[in-house]
């Protein structure tokens, strides 16, 4: 009765429903974003590799900011984690396939649609947008170009995508699981990912109604956030930072989940305070709500809102640390190999727990005034979302990838490709931290001479960092079409769960009948 | 081995964290500088101690955490012959790593509040000044002074394109830097007239955003005269980078008679209204008022930007009725980057920055503007 993929390859692609499909889809489009960003990115970092305008004008730069930023959070890793769900989450619970696969879908193929969107606006007169992926108004509204309304509507759509994937995550956690997988079962992954869920759920409508209120402000006449017709710009910050703060923890907890599937699998020991990880991670969530003014540290808040913001993002901190404990002492007395998915989860560990840090010098208000808006602030949120998210994002590719098509990867390339990606990375983000304290803000086009030095050292980085993601792709399309064939369903010696227990390479079809969790 | 190519080799090979440490230079040292300013207050004095409490702190965890995680992959490798323990759980140990990470928070809780309290300490000023952010400028106002300017970017676009050498100052000189005096409570409100900018100035640690609508305050006293360069630290559009503050500390005697001079100006400048311009003198006027107010959008020939800011040459307001044309510039282009002129250019200004635009780049009205046509019309209003 089990039938493979459509033989038609746009019947296949276009109409699948599968999960394995749909989650492959995913992956590649994200990292044809992931590489779209990193361009954008080379641009910034080349423009900057000496003071003075070399190549671009400033007004292009200010797009080239944005843009990055909303290609590599929306179009980039987002979109990665939700390929990895796709993938993962019906062979780790042992379900057939996503509850709503009809949903899923629509919710990938709307996503090309508003990033083509997004994206044409470069093409159009009057540029892209050019107020930063925090669209601050009234930059962003009486102030943007035109074709603010068609970044608008590429909002929308993509948090449709979002909220549609959640919605066929949490329902597949909850409906799907086979027989004796109670919640406190589940694999770390699938736990982040459902809470995940919803976080989404929860602050995708927030940032729809951002845009909303922008979207009337612009065509319609309204003051949502203009004080000259009794609305408050400040407003617009609160709303995108309610949704923006979450965010960050919807980005980096199935990155979390990844590292906690990893570990344990090249320690060949089980992960160590699996309860723990499970509350730390449901309370980061909800400490994720109510810290969202601690990125509004300037904007003259009263004092006693200013104190909780602190004292509440500082809390973070605790969680955070439980997390990071537990997969040191996993690693602990385990029998460890460096595999490269290992490389890029205990590097993730130790770069993640720097940014957490910076994270925590930027709780503190007083010195935050410093540090924020500058490049300080760039270094710290790039050691958790490029060293976090994108380094785990690798980590697990690596990790499943033998799995998915059933040919492994080779090892050599691979931790070549993660010593060039560690180093190039500090390299360029090490020094952006140097630049921030010595005074440089971000989202500047040029700079004083006094800050030359450290930025040529951080492009020079960027371009190393740069090529090491091509070295990925060549390594991907190696291993799918010429690596070593392997059919051990258990892929690696430690690795635990149902996943391992499918046929290497998985079938078409997850689990037609459901495996017995004992 | 050049200077430079050194100074990279020590950069990245020092263990960066710790080289952090090398700081507590000031933010006028050029290069390979690593840490944040110690600056000159009070309150840039307490950010920068507990930026470095919290700095140690985490070395401490780090060095800590670290060193462990580094002593299990050398000890715990499968290629020692080790074999893997199945413990998965310590409820001790688990506790004690969620108390005492939140114990000392409660603890680094203390010195951040007290640092903060100062920022926030802005009552009783000896001086109070309005400082609004303009796209891409300052305007600075000594309240109940009666002395109000405008402070905008120096660096010339030949720098900034390499078409000329770089100054020692490049990026971070301004035409009229702000004055203060040494010893005195300032306090600063700061506003915006068209977007968000944010007004920073490193060794002082005031960093405030300037919210169009809104007032946001922030203080410094120090008694250490000198100049400090600041920035714009809010995305405020294409010239955010080219907005930079300059702050001038001077000895309480020396600020008296700069204020006294600013004001006797106010009043020469009120005789030269009345009086007739040449077109010779409006025209070099015109140019340099241009060049600093207006070529920032409007491009140094007055072609624009199409799609985002129009073009001068031929443009129906530029080569129309001179009133059209006074009126834009006073009351400027609700909802659009085109600001009123009105309270940043004085009348002459405005007249002479008119009448060149409506007779360079083959605009050829052939009219005269002068100042008093812009106040009668400013009267009239």
């Amino acid at each position: 009765m089990a039938h493979g993929p459509s033989e038609n390859f746009f019947s296949r692609w276009l109409f699948s429903t599968n999960h394995k499909d749909i989650g492959t889809l995913y992956l590649w489009f994200s990292f044809a974003m992931f590489l779209l960003g990193g361009a954008f990115a080379m641009v910034i970092r080349a423009e900057l590799f000496q003071p003075g305008m070399q190549l671009i004008k400033p007004e292009f730069f200010n797009q080239m900011t944005t843009m990055h930023g909303l290609v590599m959070v929306f179009g980039a890793i987002m979109p990665a984690f939700v390929g990895l769900a796709n993938w993962m989450i019906p062979m780790m619970i042992g379900a057939p396939d996503m509850a709503l696969p009809r949903m899923n879908n629509l919710s990938f193929w709307i996503l090309p649609f508003a990033f083509a969107i997004l994206v044409s606006t470069l093409f159009m007169e009057g540029g892209g947008p050019n107020f930063g992926w925090t669209f601050y108004a009234p930059l962003s509204t009486t102030y943007a170009p035109d074709t603010v309304n068609y970044f608008i509507f590429g909002v929308h759509i993509m948090g449709a995508s979002s909220i549609m994937g959640s919605i066929n995550i949490i329902a597949t956690v909850m409906n799907m699981r086979a027989p004796g997988m109670t919640y406190m079962k589940m694999p770390l992954f699938v736990w982040t990912w459902v809470i995940t869920a919803f976080l989404l759920v929860a602050v995708m409508p927030v940032l729809a109604g951002a845009v909303t209120m922008m979207l009337m402000d612009i065509n319609f006449g309204t003051s949502f956030f203009d004080a000259a017709g009794g609305g408050d710009p400040v407003l617009f910050q609160h709303v995108f930072w309610f949704f923006g703060h979450p965010e960050v923890y919807i980005i980096i907890l199935p990155a979390f989940g990844v590292v906690s599937q990893i570990i344990p699998t090249f320690s060949r020991k089980p992960l160590f305070g699996y309860s723990s990880m499970v509350y730390a991670t449901a309370s980061i969530a909800f400490l994720s709500f109510i810290v969202w003014a601690h990125h509004m540290f300037t904007v003259g808040m009263p004092i006693a809102g200013e104190l909780y913001f602190m004292y509440a993002t500082m809390l973070i901190a605790v969680p955070t640390g439980v997390k990071v404990f537990n997969w040191v002492t996993t690693m602990y007395k385990g029998a460890l190999t460096f595999e490269t998915p290992m490389l890029f989860s205990i590097a993730f560990v130790i770069l993640f727990t720097f940014g957490g840090f910076t994270g925590m010098m930027l709780s503190i208000a007083a010195a935050d005034t410093q540090y924020h808006d500058t490049y300080f602030v760039v270094a710290h949120f790039h050691y958790v979302m490029v060293a976090g998210a994108v380094f785990s994002g690798t980590a697990a590719v690596y990790y499943w990838l033998p799995k998915w098509c059933g040919r492994m990867y080779d090892e050599t390339m691979g931790k070549l490709q993660f010593w060039i990606a560690f180093i190039a990375f500090n390299i360029t983000f090490m020094p952006q931290h140097f630049l921030g304290l010595a005074g440089m803000p971000r989202r500047y086009s040029d700079y004083g001479l006094q800050f030359a030095d450290w930025n040529m050292v951080s492009s020079i980085g960027a371009f190393m960092y740069g090529g090491a993601q091509l070295l990925f792709l060549y390594n991907v399309i190696r291993t799918i079409g010429w690596g070593k064939p392997i059919d051990d369903p258990q892929v690696w010696e430690g690795a635990e769960g149902l996943e391992w227990t499918l046929p290497t390479p998985a079938p078409f079809h997850t689990f037609s009948t459901p495996p017995i969790v004992k | 081995m050049s200077k430079r190519a050194r100074a990279l080799f020590l950069g990245l090979l020092s263990p960066a964290i710790l080289s952090l440490f090398a700081g507590g230079a000031s933010a006028e040292d050029a290069g390979w500088n690593l840490n944040m300013p110690r600056g000159v207050t009070e309150v840039s004095q307490a950010a920068y101690d507990i930026h470095m409490i919290m700095i140690w702190v985490c070395t401490v965890i780090g060095v800590l955490v670290f060193g462990f995680m580094f002593y299990i992959m050398f000890a715990h490798r499968k290629s020692r012959g080790v074999t893997a323990a199945n413990f998965h759980e310590n409820l001790t140990v688990e506790i004690l790593w969620t108390i005492v990470p939140a114990l000392i928070l409660i603890v680094m809780a203390v010195p951040a509040t007290t640092a903060l309290l100062k920022v926030y300490d802005t009552e009783n000023p000896d001086i109070d000044i309005k400082v609004t952010g303009y796209q891409w400028k300052w305007q600075y106002e000594y309240i109940g002074e009666g002395v109000k300017f405008m402070s905008e970017l120096r660096t010339s676009q030949d720098e900034q394109y390499g078409r000329a050498p770089k100054g020692e100052h490049y990026l971070r000189e301004v035409t009229q830097p702000l004055v203060i005096p040494a010893n005195k409570k300032v306090r600063f409100l700061i506003t915006g007239n068209d977007v968000i900018h944010s007004w920073w100035v490193p060794d002082f640690a005031v960093k405030r955003d300037a919210i169009p609508g809104l007032f946001t305050a922030a203080w410094a006293k120090t008694d250490q005269t000198g100049v400090y360069v600041g920035a714009c630290t809010e995305l405020c559009g294409k010239d955010h980078s080219r907005m930079p503050v300059v702050v001038e500390v001077k000895e309480e005697a020396e600020y008296d008679a700069w204020l006294a001079g600013k004001k006797e100006e106010a009043v020469i400048y009120q005789s030269t209204i009345g009086k007739e311009w040449t077109n010779d003198e409006l025209m070099a006027k015109g140019e340099a008022v241009y060049a600093v107010s207006c070529a920032g959008c409007h491009q140094s020939a007055g072609q624009g930007i199409p799609g985002v800011f129009p073009a001068l040459v031929g443009s129906s307001i530029v080569t129309g009725p001179v009133e059209g044309h006074i009126g834009i510039l006073i009351n400027g282009v609700a909802g659009s980057a085109m600001q009123s002129f009105a309270d940043q250019l004085s009348e002459v200004d405005i007249a002479a920055v008119i009448h060149y635009k409506r007779n360079s780049w083959g605009n050829d009205m052939g009219d005269m503007v002068q100042p008093v046509d812009v106040l009668n019309y400013k009267q009239n209003q």
